[in-house]
């Protein structure tokens, strides 16, 4: 007969990437004589933004404009190895892997630079915009071109670079069964505000306001979309999707887009968002990524908004009306938390 | 089974093929035209990742037979380009991150564009309303709303 809105929180302490047998990412980077680069990677870009923020990194540690790298993902029969794109560490450990094998490419880079501008190679600096230039003379500058094609057709010189990111793997103690299964971890908290209808069971989304820390954030805007586009998976997740809604047969069950259950356009809230940058030490960059952590929060800050709002319990996913119901004729009606 | 003979207006073009009996729109146009940007996702009007307009209006290619738009004029996300330049649509898609995964797109561009040509400047709600039969998986459908509005705010100043 009634809707009662309430509001619950939830926190996270959230591994990126995981222990096993190291992690690694490999990362190859080399020119071709037109002087842009190419990142070849076996890591594969889901739409999260993988490539544009590989690409980014690239360009940042070569010193080169962004457009003149091309990062070409996800062929494991001709790229180098990777683990995958999971455990929220494509941009961590595939972006570290990276960095490093521009470096290596920007040393080749330098150094064939340098015979051509007969200088030292340490006396060389870019300018972010395809040139290459002595540090304080900027009149004795050669183009990342004109380098690309003397190293081709003059010196002998592949301009490349390899990759790799490991992270030494931690036994497990087993007096204490102490290990250590990332090497950072990232940050957030989200408060969810819902409408739960008692007569119905039916759990509306009101709004979501999130505070993400997760180092720096490479390209803000796709951090952004991520986290907007997460927390409406983990709407999802919490209130929506199984293959097995009503009852324990999979028969039952939904078997296509029809039937299995997502939140449409119509559902979403407002969802404010604010992102912390602390930098991580051992990230390309500073940076760690939002990956899977942008859904995670959503569902126990959910759960917790129908505790306060019907004072139910409900430890079973999805929360579905159903399950609102039954737990609110248990407790004899609903009995609105205070709200804090 | 013989082949049907089959006339129609495919982005402004005229195209004659030879379709089976029962073939579907989103068949005749990847398969016969070589038109890949209707998406198969569902096959059976769940998801609106192959929506195309027949004579301006949305329909679901997938649940359409080839042999109802003989004479008709189709457009799909392949027409909607000006020449070099992206329709407003897309640019406001792009500009608003509408897109991660990107398997939605065509069909929310076409939906998108099956609203604002009858509506120019539809409300929030009109564009919820609009794309409720396009499913997305990535994006939370917040960009993919502020884009059409988006979209729709610059038809108007200009």
């Amino acid at each position: 007969m009634t809707r009662h809105r309430g509001r619950g929180i939830a926190s996270i302490n959230y591994p990126i990437g995981m222990n096993l047998g190291g992690d690694p990412s490999q990362a190859l980077v080399h020119s071709n004589p037109s002087g842009k680069f190419t990142v070849a990677l076996s890591s594969i870009d889901l739409g999260q933004g993988m490539k544009s923020v590989t690409r980014q990194i690239c360009a940042e540690t070569l010193g080169v404009p962004v457009e003149d790298v091309y990062v070409d993902t996800a062929d494991s029969d001709t790229g180098p190895h990777c683990m995958g794109s999971f455990a929220s560490r494509g941009t961590h450990r595939v972006g570290n892997a990276v960095m490093a094998a521009a470096r290596e490419a920007r040393g080749v880079m330098m150094e064939a630079a340098a015979e051509e501008l007969e200088v030292n190679a340490a006396d060389l600096e870019t300018d972010g915009r395809g040139n290459i230039h002595v540090k304080g003379a900027p009149h004795r500058s050669i183009s990342t071109k004109d380098v690309a094609i003397a190293a081709q057709f003059k010196q002998g010189k592949t301009i490349s670079g390899r990759g790799i990111f490991l992270v030494p793997l931690s036994e497990v103690n087993p007096e204490t069964g102490e290990m250590s299964p990332a090497t950072c971890y990232a940050h957030a908290c989200l408060v969810a505000e819902v409408d739960v209808d008692d007569e119905t069971g039916e759990v509306a989304m009101v709004r979501m306001d999130s505070a993400y820390e997760l180092g720096r954030a490479l390209n803000p805007r796709l951090v952004e979309q991520q986290l907007v586009g997460g927390a409406w998976m983990g709407v999802s997740h919490a209130l929506y999707e199984t293959p097995e809604p009503y009852y324990p047969e999979p028969v039952h069950g939904p078997r296509d887009f029809v039937e299995y259950l997502m939140p449409g356009p119509g559902d979403i809230c407002p969802h404010d968002i604010a992102v912390l940058e602390r930098p991580a030490p051992d990230g390309p960059f500073g940076a760690k990524g939002p990956g899977e952590m942008c859904a995670n929060p959503v569902l126990p800050a959910v759960a917790n908004a129908i505790f306060n709002a019907v004072g139910v319990r409900i430890d079973d996913l999805p929360i579905t009306p159903e399950k609102v119901l039954r737990a609110i004729k248990a407790q004899g009606g609903a009995r609105p938390q205070p709200r804090r | 089974m013989s082949k049907i003979p089959l006339q129609f207006r495919h982005n402004g073009r005229e195209v004659a093929i030879f379709v089976d009996g029962g073939t579907n729109l989103l068949v005749a146009l990847r398969e016969l035209i070589g038109d890949m940007t209707p998406k198969f996702g569902c096959g059976q009007g769940g998801c609106g990742t192959c929506s195309v307009l027949v004579d301006g209006e949305l329909v679901l290619s997938c649940l359409t037979l080839a042999e109802t738009v003989a004479g008709r004029s189709i457009e799909t996300l392949d027409g909607m380009k000006q020449g070099p330049n992206l329709h407003p649509l897309q640019r406001a898609f792009a500009d608003n991150f509408a897109a991660q995964c990107g398997y939605c797109t065509p069909g929310m561009l076409m939906a998108a564009k099956a609203l604002l040509d009858r509506n120019p400047s539809p409300s929030r709600d009109e564009v919820i309303e609009a794309i409720s039969g396009n499913i997305c998986r990535c994006t939370g459908y917040e960009p993919i709303i502020n884009a059409i509005l988006a979209a729709a705010g610059g038809r108007i100043s200009a």
